[in-house]
């Protein structure tokens, strides 16, 4: 039996509005019936695009968020049907790490106070003495020294801070740590030092994570099975390699090769799936298979009414997709959508000393052999793009057409939004910047 | 690498490290205190307040004359010109029955800011209990909460929609002509600005991260509220309390200028005294101005000291 | 002569009472029409700080700029306000992160273009409003005259950064600066955007000044990639060269603390310890130097110089760098 199971899970939030007495006048479907297992020491990967869902469904794991229908079982017990007491209680087991490491401590507790919070709901530890050892000793794991203690939140940098943050869901002791978005909030350097350490007490301490992200890089290093998110719903799970590999659903296909990889050699050789429009309010999510609107495989009937189911395809490879092995054989033409080279067409590098360029780098063609070659490829660019723009016509009329059919359900979907905004917004996810600029 | 350079690579690099100021484990709080030292409209602001505080202790006991003593009754003549004064014994003058005005200024300074504290602490406390209760239901309460939140919310918009002067006017009309009433009345005025801020404040501050990883601790809600919402909501509010003496201040005399204020001419007040200042204010328009500027300069103490603490605490300037 | 010359630029902070700090100090670098150039960094780094210095947005209370930016060829910091600001939407143009702030939450977005085509074209009434339509019809927004007349709020956030773009190239510029354009929007969305200015430097030879702290973004597009740190330029090389021969301790970690999607997994990551809190002054030495494994006393020597260009312009300001036998050492090919 696995350690965490997500059986049908949904969270609904109701749209209310009204003078003095609030009316329901819609849900936004933000989760939207999502089963899933997590074994116990694995880690396993949420991925998807702002609004998909992830955060509300980590969030309903803790039960954060009210869950609507399905159910929550850590170790046997529906955290679902618990009694708020008594769940309170089980918060022990499940904890979480939040994004933003600065605004999920306290600004006006110290670290000492920030992490025996928890411990004294629970009644862990006879007195302040004995908490502080024990704080001192997750406080040297995650790598921050013992005169921590007294300082607060804004003393600290941002690593720092989330390793606070990690330090405070350690002390508890738990069986499953939820990570939403990890590192997002951190810089790139220091990044690497949160996910090695989050893999270090894994494996030291034998942790349970579900760690949610929106980059899928970070997601797959990580993670041994990966859910794809997409609009409330699980649209793709597999091992991490396997996902990889072979990313089975057009829309794991398309986020795939959308992320960038910072090496101009692999971008060279890349393709991108450009999806057309955004994605769709999950207050009104499309019929049948909530990707159809975007997809560039989209058949004209079953996939607008259908609703695919997530099945197994072999070797734990799940897809909610009907033509997934259609699609996988290459017998399926796509229909909208574009595939455009990751790198820029005209991209190259500039040898500032010619002589020095060519002296040190010899697989860079000389200055003068340079010059024709690009002369070459402007031709042969002219004469592609004569043929694309042809293409492109036929293409753009396709486009408009979707657009227009799109647009009834769109309109509606805006209408009901600018009163929703007085009614808590949780499917609003965190706006995810990695960098905060200066 | 040989273990001498080793060292003297570290420590060269600490020496310079060394000159990037460390921290020291100081509080927001003090950090704010530590800001507000910094600034020149907070220095300003305090020292006024300084004065006027001092002068409200020791005023009564360094008054040169008593503030009812009618010295020189035959030589004031109401109708004739100024009032006699300023004959080196009488620094403000004379008021219309006699008496000496700086030592009325001086003893009235202890009623003026008593008025100013007691309401405002009415306002606050009164304000605080139900604008706390408002915010802890709705950030914690689930629908339930909420619900009883608008219904709190309601109560305090019925009040907010009444003009301030005319709800104090009421009060006052109930309860006769007294200073409490004054009190009272100016208080009562502050209750809903006090409630809306804290519960605005604390609603924002209930949907921060911090709040929602201290319920994923298990947390209790009553210790979530207490521990964590209310100390973060804390910040508009003192701000607020200090702009309001300065309010309080302006609007008791206010209330005095109606005529609403203490009768009792025994016990001088800036506003009874500007009141009654003036009827000559063609003949002795000083009268009318020392009590004016007195509570000018102490609203504008109270006002800069506001605007800086305002800045010191606001977490967006902090560094 | 390229288009765009930034000569020692520096930008200080500060002074009157409260403590210096200078943002920018010393950077250097070229943007030739049709050229991208990224200024990559994390954040603290002053890439945002020389973009906004560029374009003339820095709030002026307590600012100081040094250094100069020649803009086909006058300096951008000796001009008039009035001559900047001609310069300013219409050569040059600037695209932000967060397209919802960037845009005036209260006015439709077909009246924000066409402000625009109003000051800087002369065009009026019917004439701009067509020319609006264009342009969002350009940046591929669908329905552009109905989008027009929609407020900021009513788009979504790629269909936001595409009004934004609208609005930078209505004017045709010379030069466009994108400030972390794709930040703040999904990666699908981010391929979109990508994209689109990939079209505008290709087709209208638009110079575009790329600032990011992603270094995947800078893989597909940039042609020379200045790599800041601490308000220096740590390394300036072609895109291949540097991401090929990362010589900088700095560029090198960074490089190798990135979870690259298509790394095989379970490779552990190579962080760069401490975090950018922890430097020292430049004047002092090299700042990334509390944080390197290389540093040596040298390090700690009064500022390091840039090297002279190397291949593909590759100059690196460090005394003990990352030759190449030693990276092999470290990451296996």
């Amino acid at each position: 039996m696995s350690l965490l199971e997500l059986d049908g899970v949904k969270v609904h939030f109701p749209i209310k509005k009204g003078l003095l007495f609030d009316r329901t006048v819609g849900h936004v479907y933000a989760v939207d019936g999502i089963s899933l297992k997590v074994e116990a020491g694995q880690t396993y990967g949420l991925v998807g695009e702002s609004g998909c869902g992830k955060t509300t469904l980590g969030r309903s794991v803790l039960r954060l968020v009210d869950i609507t229908e399905g159910s929550v079982v850590l170790d046997g017990t529906d955290l679902a049907k618990l009694p708020g007491e008594e769940m309170r209680r089980f918060r022990r087991r499940l904890q979480m790490v939040f994004q933003d490491p600065l605004g999920s401590l306290n600004p006006r507790q110290n670290i000492e106070s920030i992490l025996s919070e928890g411990m004294v709901a629970h009644g862990i530890g006879k007195d302040q003495e004995e908490r502080r050892e024990k704080i001192k000793s997750i406080l040297d794991k995650v790598g921050l020294p013992s005169n921590a203690l007294s300082r607060y939140p804004h003393e600290f940098s941002g690593g720092q801070r989330q390793r606070i943050g990690i330090a405070r869901a350690l002390v508890l002791e738990p069986d499953v740590i939820i990570c939403d978005e990890p590192v997002s909030a951190l810089d790139v350097s220091v990044q690497a030092q949160v996910i090695n350490l989050l893999e270090e007490l894994q494996e030291e301490l034998g942790l349970t994570y579900v760690v949610i992200a929106h980059d899928l890089a970070v997601v797959r290093h990580i993670s041994d099975t990966i859910g794809v998110m997409y609009l409330g719903s699980l649209v793709e799970e597999a091992p991490s390699d396997a996902l990889y590999a072979e990313p089975k659903h057009p829309y794991t296909k398309a986020l795939m090769s959308a992320v960038p990889v910072p090496d101009p050699e692999v971008e060279d050789q890349r393709e991108r799936i450009l999806l057309i429009g955004d994605l769709p309010s999950p207050a009104n999510p499309p019929s049948g298979c909530r990707f159809h609107t975007r997809c560039p495989w989209a058949q004209a009937e079953r996939c607008s009414t259908e609703r695919p189911e997530l099945r197994d395809v072999g070797g734990g490879h799940r897809v909610a997709c009907h033509y997934a092995e259609e699609i996988a054989a290459g017998t399926l033409a796509r229909t909208t959508g574009e595939v455009v080279p990751a790198t820029r067409e005209g991209v190259e590098d500039a040898p500032v000393s010619e002589e020095l360029a060519a002296a040190t780098v010899p697989e860079q063609a000389g200055p003068p052999e340079q010059e024709s070659t690009k002369a070459e490829k402007a031709e042969t660019a002219e004469k592609a793009e004569k043929a694309e723009k042809a293409e492109a016509v036929v293409e753009a009329a396709e486009q408009a057409e979707k657009a227009a059919s799109a647009e009834t359900p769109d309109e509606a979907a805006e209408q009901p939004e600018p009163e929703a905004a007085e009614a808590p917004e949780p499917e609003a996810e965190q706006p995810e910047k990695a960098d905060k600029a200066v | 690498m040989s273990v001498a350079t080793k060292t003297d690579k570290i420590q060269r690099l600490a020496e310079l490290a060394a000159t990037k100021e460390t921290s020291t484990g100081a509080s927001l709080w003090r950090e704010a205190f530590r800001r507000l030292k910094r600034s020149k409209m907070a220095i300003i602001g305090a020292v006024v307040i300084a004065l006027f505080v001092v002068l409200a202790i020791v005023g009564p006991y360094v008054a040169p004359y008593s503030p009812t003593a009618q010295t020189w009754r035959n030589e004031v003549f109401p109708n004739r010109g100024e009032f006699v004064g300023a004959r080196g014994e009488n620094w403000f003058g004379l008021d219309h029955l006699g008496r000496d005005l700086f030592s009325r200024m001086l003893v009235g300074a202890r009623q003026t800011l008593l008025v100013g504290v007691v309401a405002t602490l009415i306002g606050l406390i009164i304000g605080f209990v139900i604008g706390g209760l408002a915010g802890a239901f709705a950030t914690l309460g689930g629908d339930t909460g909420r619900r009883v939140d608008s219904v709190i919310m309601r109560f305090i918009d019925i009040m907010l929609a009444m003009p301030s002067l005319l709800l104090a006017v009421s009060i006052a009309a109930v309860m006769g002509q007294s200073l409490t009433t004054v009190m009272i009345a100016v208080g009562v005025v502050q209750i809903p600005v006090f409630a809306r801020l804290l519960r605005g404040s604390m609603l924002a501050q209930g949907s921060a991260d911090y709040v929602l990883a201290a319920k994923s601790l298990g947390v209790r809600k009553r210790r979530i509220v207490l521990s964590q919402i209310v100390p973060n909501s804390l910040s508009p509010v003192i701000v607020q309390a200090t702009l309001s003496l300065a309010t309080a201040i302006i609007e008791a005399a206010a209330l005095s200028y109606l005529g609403l204020g203490n009768p009792d001419p025994a016990i001088p007040e800036w506003g009874v005294m500007l009141t009654q200042a003036q009827r000559f204010f063609d003949n002795a328009p000083m009268m009318a101005v020392y009590p004016a500027v007195g509570i000018i300069i102490t609203a504008l103490g109270f006002t800069l000291l506001g605007e800086a603490m305002r800045e010191a605490l606001d977490p967006k300037l902090r560094g | 002569m390229s288009l765009l010359t930034v000569d020692e630029l520096t930008v200080t902070f500060g002074g009157r009472g409260r403590k210096e700090s200078r943002a920018v100090d010393g950077v250097s670098f070229e943007v030739d029409q049709g050229q991208v150039v990224g200024l990559v960094g994390e954040s603290g780094c002053g890439k945002s700080v020389t973009s906004l210095a560029l374009m003339g947005l820095l709030p002026a209370k307590g600012l100081t700029i040094g250094g100069r930016a020649d803009f086909d060829g006058t300096n951008l910091f000796t001009m008039s306000a009035s001559a900047r600001r001609d310069l300013r939407g219409s050569e040059m143009a600037m695209i932000f992160q967060d397209p919802l702030s960037s845009l005036n939450p209260v006015v439709p977005v077909g009246v924000q273009v066409t402000e625009i085509l109003e000051r800087h074209r002369g065009m009026k009434g019917e004439a701009a409003r067509k020319e609006a339509a264009d342009l969002l019809d350009r940046v591929g927004i669908p329905d552009p005259t109905r989008r027009l007349k929609e407020y900021p709020h009513q788009l979504s956030g790629g269909m936001r950064q595409r009004a934004l773009i609208a609005m930078a190239v209505a004017c045709a510029p010379r030069m466009l600066i994108a400030d972390e354009p794709t930040t703040a929007l999904d990666v699908t969305i981010q391929a979109q955007i990508l994209e689109l200015l990939k079209e505008l430097v290709d087709q209208e030879g638009t110079a575009l000044l790329m600032i990011t702290h992603d270094l995947g973004v800078v893989a597909g597009l940039c042609d020379q990639v200045n790599v800041l740190y601490a308000g220096k330029v740590v390394e300036s090389a072609g895109r291949r060269e540097l991401f090929g021969h990362p010589t900088h301790p700095y560029a090198h970690g960074l490089l190798g603390s990135i979870p690259r999607l298509d790394a095989p997994r379970g490779e552990p990551l190579n962080p760069i310890r401490g975090s950018i809190n922890d430097r020292i002054a430049w004047a002092d030495g090299c700042a990334f130097a509390p944080r390197c494994d290389r540093y040596e006393m040298g390090c700690l020597t009064g500022t390091p110089q840039l090297t002279e260009p190397r291949a593909a312009g590759h100059q690196v300001r460090c005394v003990n760098p990352v030759l190449d036998d030693a990276k092999a050492e470290e990451v296996p090919a």
